[in-house]
């Protein structure tokens, strides 16, 4: 598969994800895979796929959490980084934007410095795992971009996250 | 910005500044102690043309706005008035003005001609009977109609406080639309009460935390344009804008003009580490003013630009330091229980503002410089970001209201923790910047 048809597809997939998963940001996102966005592809690169985006997303598990104002990393966050770094491995052709983020419990400075540490942290070990550097970029959203938005515990045990958002061709 | 062009400021009596001090018994001393505010009339101004008649009351009602909305102030209610100001050379019936128990009597005349509009006004201490300072006259557009009475507000204010005024400034904030999940921003400009909104930025890139800088032509703002917050500079007459900050590999933001205005102190991610550079604007060079691990942001200079106040977690938790505008040691001023966030340096230099969090509170405060006489003014679920009028009495901030229907929007509190009120705006909006006084 040359890497323009595979950009198609991953451009479908996404289209699909977006919704569902509002992790997806039209607009703001660093690589905009959406613009343009047909909506066809739908038996191919499925969840079932274990080369798809999807099931990067779905099965892997995209996304580390962390405890309230800090960027370690917990055992189980380390368990799904390793199912990443052996599916960056497999896919070589895609690369990733680590993306951090933080709850609304704190100031928005420090919220977005706090995210680039959970990014960063996130990407070190992937790249302590054997996945190249150069795949990997990273960003950090602060408070900006919650996925749940109680003003609970439980939501913000899930927006205290950093997210491994799949790309193509970043780094040619 | 075409009023700064225009706007001439003539004194009908010529007088020296220093007279303006000269205020007569009729003061208020803004200390802890004043609640009770001073009653005041401020009767429609007489228009002294056909054209003027349509700003007559509105002008009135404006600079009636700025003094109320101080909690200094109350309005006598109109239909109390015994008599009528019908001209402005006229000598004033203080027994009328006694009567109602309005301590301080402002009346006002305007004049329209073509798209010229010019105001004059005086300023009455009641029960002496007497003027205070000597009348003003200011011309300008018609379309600037709301300055001129912000200008005479400000007159009014400074001669019976003896205090810088504040009221002829603008506020460069965050315009929020939308749910907490899909929120959009962009950058709006307003007067300092919420009037003639402007948006300075469309809202498909996220934006945060604009700042004016020392004289109000230019903002210093975060966007998400490339995909990565980057510190953008924007021209305000304009709209003009340039990324000011794009190492590759990096995040930048919470940018802050010294006060001077050639330099940007800000904070650089990389790494996994936030640090404190400055940069230099003309050349774009800079220079790293904090190391080390913990994550530094949030830096302002002290009004003399000789020092920088910022937060670092350096000690485990978010605390308010000082160092010098060139780096080094860096001394602690924050020791209460909880988290101290995004200081802000006073204007008049003797306090430093700053956010709170304690017991899953947020708080605005105030701390001299050296960190004692911390006083809290504000508490809710999330108080953030203060930004302090020109003249150091008022500080404006964000406040976020808690659950999915959450949103923002702006507040302001005299440093005495007094008048605290919410500025309207149209939609949700955070992270205000005051700016000067406007010439």
């Amino acid at each position: 598969m040359n890497m323009i048809t595979k950009a198609v597809l991953l451009t479908s997939v996404l289209a699909l994800a977006a919704c569902s998963n509002k992790s997806d940001f039209v607009g703001d996102d660093v690589v905009d895979l959406n613009a343009g966005a047909n909506t066809g592809f739908e038996g191919t690169g499925g969840a079932n796929d274990p080369t798809s985006v999807a099931f990067f997303q779905q099965s892997v598990g995209d996304r580390v959490l962390f405890e309230v104002d800090t960027s370690t990393l917990t055992g189980q966050g380390r368990l799904i980084l390793d199912g990443q770094t052996r599916w960056l491995t497999t896919n070589s052709d895609y690369t990733a934007i680590i993306e951090g983020h933080a709850d609304e419990q704190g100031t928005r400075e420090y919220n977005v410095a706090l995210g680039e540490r959970r990014a960063n942290e996130v990407r070190d070990y992937l790249v302590s795992k054997g996945v190249p550097s150069s795949r990997l970029r990273v960003v950090s959203y602060g408070k900006e971009r919650p996925i749940e938005i109680c003003s609970q515990e439980g939501c913000y045990a899930k927006n205290r996250r950093a997210v491994t958002v799949l790309a193509a061709g970043l780094s040619g | 910005m075409t009023l700064r062009v225009l706007m001439a400021v003539v004194a009908i009596c010529v007088l020296p500044v220093i007279a303006w001090a000269q205020n007569g018994p009729l003061r208020i001393e803004i200390t802890e102690g004043v609640v009770e505010p001073m009653p005041f009339a401020a009767p429609n101004f007489v228009p002294e043309s056909g054209a003027a008649n349509e700003f007559a009351e509105r002008l009135a009602r404006v600079v009636v706005s700025d003094l109320a909305g101080t909690g200094l102030f109350r309005e006598v209610p109109r239909d109390a008035y015994i008599s009528q100001i019908t001209s402005f050379d006229a000598p004033v019936q203080y027994v009328d003005w006694k009567a109602i128990n309005a301590q301080a009597l402002v009346t006002g005349a305007v004049n329209v001609s073509g798209s010229n509009l010019s105001v004059k006004f005086r300023v009455y201490d009641v029960f002496s009977g007497t003027e205070i300072g000597s009348g003003l006259q200011f011309a300008g557009t018609t379309q600037g109609w709301r300055r001129m009475a912000h200008k005479v507000a400000d007159q009014v204010y400074a001669r019976i406080t003896g205090e810088q005024p504040y009221f002829d400034s603008r506020v460069v904030y965050v315009s929020e639309q939308g749910p907490k999940d899909k929120r959009r921003k962009r950058l709006a400009i307003m007067d300092y009460d919420g009037a003639n909104v402007q948006y300075l930025t469309g809202s498909e890139h996220l934006v945060l935390a604009p700042r004016f800088s020392p004289t109000g032509d230019r903002v210093l703002y975060t966007s998400y344009e490339t995909g990565f917050p980057r510190i953008y500079v924007l021209e305000v007459g304009s709209v003009k804008r340039r990324v000011l900050e794009s190492q590759d590999g990096s995040m930048s933001f919470a940018p802050r003009f010294s006060p001077d205005g050639r330099t940007v102190v800000y904070s650089l991610a990389r790494g996994g580490n936030t640090d404190i550079f400055r940069m230099d604007v003309a050349s774009g060079s800079s220079v790293r003013l904090t190391s080390g691990p913990a994550i530094e942001t949030a830096p302002s200079y002290s009004p003399d630009g000789s020092r920088i106040v910022f937060e670092s977690d350096r000690s485990g938790s978010q605390q308010i330091y000082i160092m010098s505008a060139n780096g080094g040691e860096a001394k602690r001023i924050s020791f209460g229980k909880g988290r101290y966030g995004t200081p802000v340096w006073s204007p008049r230099g003797d306090l430093i503002a700053f956010t709170k969090q304690s017991k899953g509170r947020f708080h605005i405060g105030v701390m001299r410089t050296d960190g004692s006489e911390e006083r809290l003014l504000t508490a809710s679920f999330l108080d953030e970001g203060p930004t302090w009028s020109p003249n150091g009495r008022v500080i404006m901030f964000t406040r976020e209201t808690q659950g999915s229907a959450g949103s923002a929007s702006l507040y302001s509190v005299d440093i005495s923790g007094r008048n605290l009120k919410r500025i309207p705006t149209e939609g949700g909006a955070s992270d205000p910047s005051w700016s000067p006084l406007q010439r």
